[in-house]
């Protein structure tokens, strides 16, 4: 029994986790996958919006800018990357015009600061390889740029810092209330019970609330597809750069990310599979010719990489944050699509206020707001290199040749809590196998240094979700096989 | 900060030689750094034979091939380091390498060799739609698990691309009991060498699909099957070939390119084509005293060359380290009707001091062609040539006194002619 048990690993659980970790409570997480940030949290645009999108007065609204401000202390405490590269609305027609200046006049009343509106020559000096067509720009300073997997990874390290539990495999497959008290019943067989039961299931939020309430959602995922670009591309756009909406629908984004790569995307189309992170011919083909509005010459050949992923849309079109009408102290995060990212951490104090009106909350006398930094060897100068290899000889060994991580990083993100357990876990920690040649070189040693710190067969090293493996069995193993079947 | 005359980046078959050859042309301080626990480079991984035909008139294996070389090294009491990675080169020839046991160690070099090799294209690159699972794995990768850890990938195998890893290891995972389906070439023609298509592919059955790509990858923890289709001649899938092919593994053998992040760096400028740098007839880059040889120059069918050529860059890099200052290279060396690139790219009409071996590819496939080699527009070689293939490398010698007998040279070309 616990005072909360939160369903969903992502965004959403781990802001929310991590700040009701503030109070004397126990906590519990019950995570589907492997590992967090599994589903739309790891794959997403990654931008921290200013907040000029939103409908005044929709959750959207409010809470946008709101969080957006919180960035730099979050991005501090808990050390994840974190940069205000600030974002460009493209205009490419003078008729136009009034759009953007609606955009400006919608986003100063969402309480969103440093908005104007430049001219072309003003645009070509932040941007040399826009688009000859665009006539003028919203510029918004206050936009940033973050790592999704890297953020919901610190919030949730930290929240485990200060106490929470987070169970992987555990897929909630029932959920009922009796008195006052929630069951959670998980595949694994496992029962899990709480006073209160919090919802942050992402594209399956709607299948949990509906279990317990009579107001019922409807998530529908909405894939979007992205490309992503080689480092050496670096400074080829310096803003996120969004469009106004044009005949072709809603635009995409062409922009830098935290780590220095650049990306494109993503379309928009909705699907019935809620597994389905496929990536299509058709869909690359929308993004790069909705691309090509926004920058021209963009360097193809140096796609490294492609990518869907899904965001969990609302019928409604806003947030629906708060407790069910209908069944006390059942608190839902659902329909947070973009920008969802940009508003977790404020969604998640929204969250504890809710949880604040019918029950006192006793802070912690020792919440660490901080997390334990994370050496990234790459970042460091070589004073401090040096430094670090003598302290521990495992960081003076060169891992991934693409991003410089170095075998201390990667043992560290194995060891640190909630560390990883798969290649994937590994990558999205650490970036090793991430850069330009997608882990070619150093998929073997991941493997090899996984199977060592974690103490199991090398042959049951999982890629990212069970059943996952990277490889099948010792060379000759496959002639025993064979034998058998004869 | 360390002072060595040359310092080599690499201790594969380009580094070897290069170091090799250093020595015996007399560099007072040499140092090696190799990345690996060995040295031999990807050498080490290819366990298969077909090695040293040209350079030793044997037939050696991979790790054969590099045993000889290091000998060498240890017999010259070559001085190197494992383990080490470089992470910074300057346009001042300094040198940033980390290990273990040093942490940071700066070198000042007199001449730098460039020596890093290549990489394979991954998956990212070269748009292979459909799932996210787990199974599909570079060649050179998983030649990594097969031959070096001794695991298996997978046992149901399809091949995308036909460049010789993927050809080698379509032979290897068969002699290990997996059943490779098929090898999908997306061109009309194979890139690997003709020998690599009989005794890898023809000599266990196994089918070689021209004009054919994987159009979907399907999946959704590991590779359950594949869809291939057919091509049209601009290479866009033809609607209605698919076919489903199942497997739970695939593997990619779709290029490889020159490793040059470092040399950008010191602003070594490099050629869109090659994606190696732009050198001169003694591998010296845009940047002075910085030599590259090997696959980080451009990518070679056979290791033989890359032994020729990067002793002979090692000559030039002691040169240079000694204060040798040659006149700048003012003949462009063209790649002319035919041709895809030449390395070198230019040289110098003073300074002549050996014969000029140039080395490139052609664009497609030729029958019954002649290669030659024109100096101010007048051909000097003329070779028949029954076939030619992009896949092998080609080379034309201009004897040194050919060079000198000239009054001027104005441009050098290399095509291929009626």
């Amino acid at each position: 029994m616990t005072d909360v048990l939160i369903i969903g690993g992502g965004i959403c659980g781990s802001t929310v986790a991590r700040e009701l970790s503030r109070y004397e409570l126990s906590i519990t997480v019950l995570e589907k996958g492997v590992d967090v940030s599994s589903g739309t949290s790891k794959a997403n645009s990654g931008i921290v919006h200013a907040g000029f999108d939103a409908e005044p007065g929709t959750l959207k609204g409010k809470l946008n800018a709101k969080s957006n401000a919180m960035f730099d202390r979050l991005a501090k405490e808990l050390d994840f990357p974190f940069r205000r590269s600030g974002a460009l609305v493209l205009c490419f027609d003078e008729a136009d015009m009034p759009k953007l200046e609606e955009l400006k006049a919608r986003g100063e009343k969402n309480g969103v600061e440093g908005l104007t509106i430049i001219n072309r020559d003003e645009l070509l000096k932040l941007e040399p390889n826009i688009s000859d067509n665009a006539v003028a720009a919203l510029y918004a300073p206050t936009s940033g740029i973050v790592c999704p997997y890297e953020m919901t990874m610190a919030f949730a390290e930290n929240a485990v810092q200060n106490g929470a539990e987070f169970k992987f495999n555990e897929k909630a497959v029932s959920v009922s209330k009796d008195g006052e008290i929630f069951t959670v019943k998980t595949e694994s067989g496992h029962e899990y019970k709480s006073k209160i039961l919090i919802n942050a299931a992402g594209l399956y939020a709607d299948e949990i609330n509906n279990m317990l309430s009579e107001r019922k959602l409807k998530i529908q995922p909405r894939k979007g597809e992205y490309s992503l670009f080689d480092k050496a591309v670096f400074g080829f756009v310096n803003h996120t750069i969004f469009q106004l909406p044009t005949k072709l629908g809603k635009g995409v984004l062409v922009t830098p990310t935290v780590e220095g790569n650049m990306l494109i995307g993503p379309n928009a189309e909705d699907v019935d599979d809620k597994t389905d992170v496929s990536t299509t011919a058709e869909g690359h083909k929308e993004i790069f010719e909705k691309a090509e509005l926004s920058v021209k010459n963009i360097p193809y050949k140096q796609i490294i990489k492609s990518f869907s992923g899904l965001r969990a849309h609302e019928s409604g079109d806003d947030f629906i944050i708060g407790e069910a009408p209908d069944c006390e102290n059942f608190i839902n995060m659902a329909g947070i699509e973009s920008p969802g990212l940009s508003s977790a951490p404020a969604i998640a104090l929204m969250v504890v206020d809710i949880i604040k009106e019918k029950h006192s909350l006793r802070p912690k006398d020792k919440f660490n707001p901080c997390r334990r930094p994370v050496i990234r060897f790459r970042d460091l100068d070589n004073e401090e290199r040096d430094r670090v290899i003598k302290e521990n000889p495992a960081y003076g060994r060169i891992v991934c040749r693409c991003e410089t991580v170095t075998e201390g990083e990667i043992i560290d993100a194995i060891h640190r809590p909630l560390g990883a357990t798969t290649v994937e876990g590994i990558k999205r920690r650490t970036r090793a196998g991430l850069g330009r040649c997608q882990s070619g070189f150093c998929s073997p040693k991941l493997v090899e240094i996984l199977a060592r710190e974690l103490g199991v067969d090398i042959t049951e090293v999982r890629n990212s979700v069970n059943g996952s493996n990277i490889l099948i069995g010792k060379d000759k193993l496959i002639g025993d096989i064979k034998d058998e079947k004869r | 900060m360390r002072s060595v005359d040359v310092v080599i980046v690499g201790g594969g078959p380009a580094g070897l030689a290069a170091a090799v050859s250093a020595k015996k042309h007399g560099a007072d301080s040499i140092l090696m750094l190799e990345r690996d626990a060995s040295l031999g480079g990807i050498l080490n991984q290819c366990i298969h034979s077909g090695f040293g035909l040209h350079r030793f008139k044997e037939e050696l294996t991979g790790p054969e091939y590099a045993d000889r070389y290091i000998k060498l090294v240890e017999e010259l009491n070559i001085p190197y380091l494992l383990n080490t990675t470089v992470i910074d080169i300057t346009r001042e020839r300094k040198v940033t390498a980390v290990n273990s046991d040093d942490g940071v160690i700066e070198i000042q070099a007199g001449a730098i060799i460039i020596a890093a090799g290549c990489r394979e294209r991954p998956a990212g690159a070269i748009n292979i739609f459909g799932d996210r699972c787990a199974g599909i794995y570079t060649a050179g990768t998983a030649q990594k698990f097969v031959n070096i850890d001794g695991y298996m990938p997978g046992k149901k195998i399809i091949i995308l691309g036909s460049g010789d890893i993927g050809l080698i290891m379509a032979r290897r995972m068969t002699l290990e009991g997996a059943k490779v389906e098929a090898v999908i070439e997306i061109m009309p023609f194979s890139s690997g060498l003709n020998r690599n298509i009989v005794q890898c592919l023809n000599d266990f059955n196994i089918p070689l699909y021209l004009s054919h790509t994987i159009t979907s990858v399907n999946g959704k923890e590991r590779l359950e099957s594949v869809v291939v289709s057919e091509v049209d001649k601009n290479l866009k899938p033809i609607k209605g070939t698919e076919r489903e092919v199942e497997c739970d593994t695939l593997l990619l053998s779709v290029g490889l390119l020159p490793e040059n992040e470092m040399s950008k760096k010191a602003d070594v400028v490099l050629s869109s084509i090659t994606g190696g740098a732009i050198v001169n007839e003694r591998f010296e880059t845009s940047t002075p005293g910085i030599f590259a040889c090997g696959n980080v120059l451009h990518v070679h069918d056979l290791v033989d060359y890359v032994s020729e050529e990067s002793e002979h860059a090692a000559k030039y890099a002691v040169d240079f380290a000694g204060g040798r200052r040659y006149s700048p290279s003012d003949v462009e060396i063209k790649a002319g009707n035919g041709v895809r690139y030449t390395v070198p790219f230019k040289m110098s009409s003073k300074d002549i001091e050996d014969d000029l071996t140039i080395r490139f590819r052609v664009t497609g496939r030729f029958k019954d062609k002649k290669i030659r080699a024109l100096i101010n527009g007048e051909p000097v070689i003329s070779r028949a040539e029954p076939a030619l293939a992009p896949g092998e490398m080609q080379t034309v010698v201009i004897r040194k006194e050919k060079l000198e007998e000239q009054a001027e040279i104005k441009d050098i070309m290399v095509e291929v002619a009626d």
